[in-house]
């Protein structure tokens, strides 16, 4: 899957679950998500379970902490990661 | 039968004296700390602040995350004789600088990563001391800033078993209406009674692990703290790092073999949902106590599923009394339940009154009136406030819960919502107010209306505005409101209007809100006599 692929998908469940009527322009790739309140801790859970969900991987406690894991390109990149790893 | 009253240092100084030995608290990385140790740390930080300005009745910021230093930073303020104010480390700055100017803390404890909160401050507003945990740099501000080295080298405070029991242990900020967190003021009388209460009913032992999953600013963290402490059993703290990890806690609970739980519904249902626990040998604790919300009954069922082991209990009550009512959970519970359980029967140590609005008795149906040693002592400096939630009756003060409860047949009371605008979120006080009077603070919008809707999974928060056009995108409106509001307080959607609607009085017609966002009519916000 291609890294654009991955954001994409990325984005429309972000859009979906946070941010209820906003206009796709507005949500980009290095928007904070959490250090600026658009997830909470819960919804950070619930996004996490999406990625394994949708992507196959497991993503562990250490791999999800807050400066590692706030924006798109982060999420991308991560998931990006662990898809090349398991080849 | 009047009770014993205690002194919350006394647990500590007591347990310290006859097992200094004894594993007292182990931090999130894994740092342990025996009861001598704990009792020693906290005397000389105690020592400490009474050498530097802190007296007898003084407000301490406590404002840090979970550690041994944070539980050695409460018990040194009590020691002192103080009152501590546990700020959460989380909030926004703003607030948190509010929380301490309001009170006039004398001194803080903080985490060097969280100095920042000084910085709003004029330099004759900021504490006189301030204790600073870690060893991270602080920069510019530390004409007043001591390491924590430095302030526990003094020789400890002798133990003091004479320390009386009416004044402040701490104080708990709630969500103001006003856009103003309150300080809910709790003395030893008040704190102990709980923990007494809490020891007859729960039997704890030394041998127990106790979970400390709730934060220091959130009142079930009283229970985590002292009622194990008093029994000289462990504490295991739980970080920010695990609560939003659940497979991880999962584990972590398996691996320290937690045997009393304390915590919200909604961080059981996180950890039946995704904790995976199914896959662990762990059976459960010892007693798995909730409180905070309503658990929905479907989650609820799942979870005794996966800890069968554990007796289930229901603890009710606000920051004000801490629990004041509680109702066992019979396992199994049926497939076939949908209502939520009571919040049970009045606790020993405490007096139950339902009252209608006009203050006469009600039969079956009013608002929850509490009365007795857990009653707290009024709000920091808001005699508006403190005049209105009071009501004495036959000699006795009687603190109106707000809380709409209705008794079943087998003389159980039964939650069923409230009469203002206040929610409970992650188990959290959240006055729908205070979200617009930060709302109000955005230079763009005009009129703000928040609501709150309630689904199968919570409940939502909803703001809706109108405002100068083009307005701010919603990315910038949940930025905006995360720098005024902790993170459980912002609003989950935003939605714009050309106006919001009044009534006839001019003041926002919420009702009319919620039809406009396709509420179901007068069902929203649990309503009192409009159960369906």
């Amino acid at each position: 899957m291609v890294r654009d692929e991955i954001k994409a998908k990325l984005r429309a469940y972000i859009l979906t679950h946070y941010l209820r009527g906003e206009h796709e322009s507005n949500l980009r790739d290095n928007t904070p998500l959490r250090t600026s309140g658009i997830i909470d801790s819960l919804g950070t859970i619930e996004l996490v379970s999406f990625i394994e969900n949708t992507f196959g991987i497991v993503l562990e406690a250490h791999e999800t902490g807050v400066e590692h894991f706030d924006r798109i390109d982060d999420l991308a990149a991560l998931v990006d990661r662990k898809l090349s790893a398991r080849g | 039968m009047p009770r014993a009253r205690y002194h919350l240092a006394s647990y500590l100084e007591s347990t310290a004296a006859h097992a200094p030995n004894r594993v007292a608290v182990i931090d999130p990385g894994g740092r342990a700390v025996s009861y001598g140790e704990l009792d020693d740390a906290a005397g000389r930080l105690a020592a400490f602040l009474r050498t530097n300005g802190v007296h007898e009745g003084a407000r301490v910021g406590v404002m840090m995350r979970k550690s041994v230093n944070a539980v050695t930073a409460i018990f040194g303020v009590l020691k002192a004789g103080a009152t501590y104010v546990p700020v959460d480390p989380q909030a926004p700055l703003e607030r948190a600088r509010k929380i301490l100017m309001d009170c006039g803390v004398s001194a803080l404890c903080v985490d060097d990563k969280l100095v920042s909160v000084l910085d709003a401050m004029s330099d004759e507003s900021r504490p006189a001391t301030i204790v600073v945990s870690g060893e991270g740099a602080i920069g510019e501000r530390s004409a007043r800033c001591i390491s924590w080295d430095s302030a526990t080298a003094l020789a400890p405070l002798p133990h003091d078993l004479n320390r009386g029991t009416s004044g402040l242990a701490y104080i708990l900020y709630t969500s103001g209406s006003t856009g103003m967190p309150k300080g809910a003021q709790i003395n030893h009388v008040a704190a102990s009674s709980f923990v007494e209460w809490a020891t007859e009913t729960f039997s704890p032992t030394a041998e127990d692990r106790f979970s400390s999953h709730a934060p220091f600013h959130f009142d079930l963290s009283i229970f985590d703290l002292y009622v194990a402490i008093k029994h000289g059993a462990s504490v295991h703290l739980i970080g920010e790092e695990l609560t939003g990890a659940p497979r991880a806690l999962a584990q972590f609970i398996a691996d320290r073999d937690i045997t009393v739980w304390y915590s919200t519904p909604s961080a059981l249902t996180l950890l039946g949902e995704h904790g995976r626990l199914d896959r662990l040998p762990y059976r459960g604790p010892r007693v798995a106590l909730f409180a905070g919300e309503v658990f929905p009954v479907k989650h609820l069922q799942r979870m005794t599923r996966l800890w069968p082991a554990s007796s289930w209990y229901n603890l009710y009550g606000p920051t004000e009394t801490n629990v004041c009512t509680f109702a066992h959970i019979p396992l199994p519970v049926p497939e076939d339940r949908t209502e939520p359980y009571p919040i049970g029967v009045p606790c020993s140590h405490c007096e139950a009154r339902l009252l209608l609005d006009d203050g006469a008795p009600a039969a079956e149906e009013g608002l929850l009136y509490i009365a007795g040693d857990p009653v707290f002592e009024g709000y920091w400096n808001r005699p508006d406030v403190n005049a209105r939630v009071f009501r004495l009756i036959d000699g006795k003060r009687y603190y109106n819960t707000g809380d709409v409860v209705r008794v079943d047949s087998h003389g159980e009371f039964i939650f069923l919502g409230r009469r203002d605008r206040m929610v409970k979120r992650r188990g959290y006080r959240v006055e729908l107010g205070e979200i617009e009077h930060a709302l109000y603070r955005h230079p763009r919008l005009r009129e703000v209306g928040v609501v709150s809707m309630e689904d199968e999974t919570g409940v939502r928060i909803i703001a809706c505005y109108a405002g100068d056009e083009p307005g701010p995108s919603i990315v910038e409106l949940k930025q905006f409101a995360s720098r005024e509001i902790p993170v459980y307080m912002v609003p989950d959607e935003f939605r714009a209007f050309d106006r919001l609607p009044s009534t006839s009085t001019g003041k926002m017609d919420y009702q009319q809100l919620k039809s406009w966002l396709g509420a179901p009519a007068g069902r929203a916000n649990g309503r009192p006599g409009a159960r369906t």
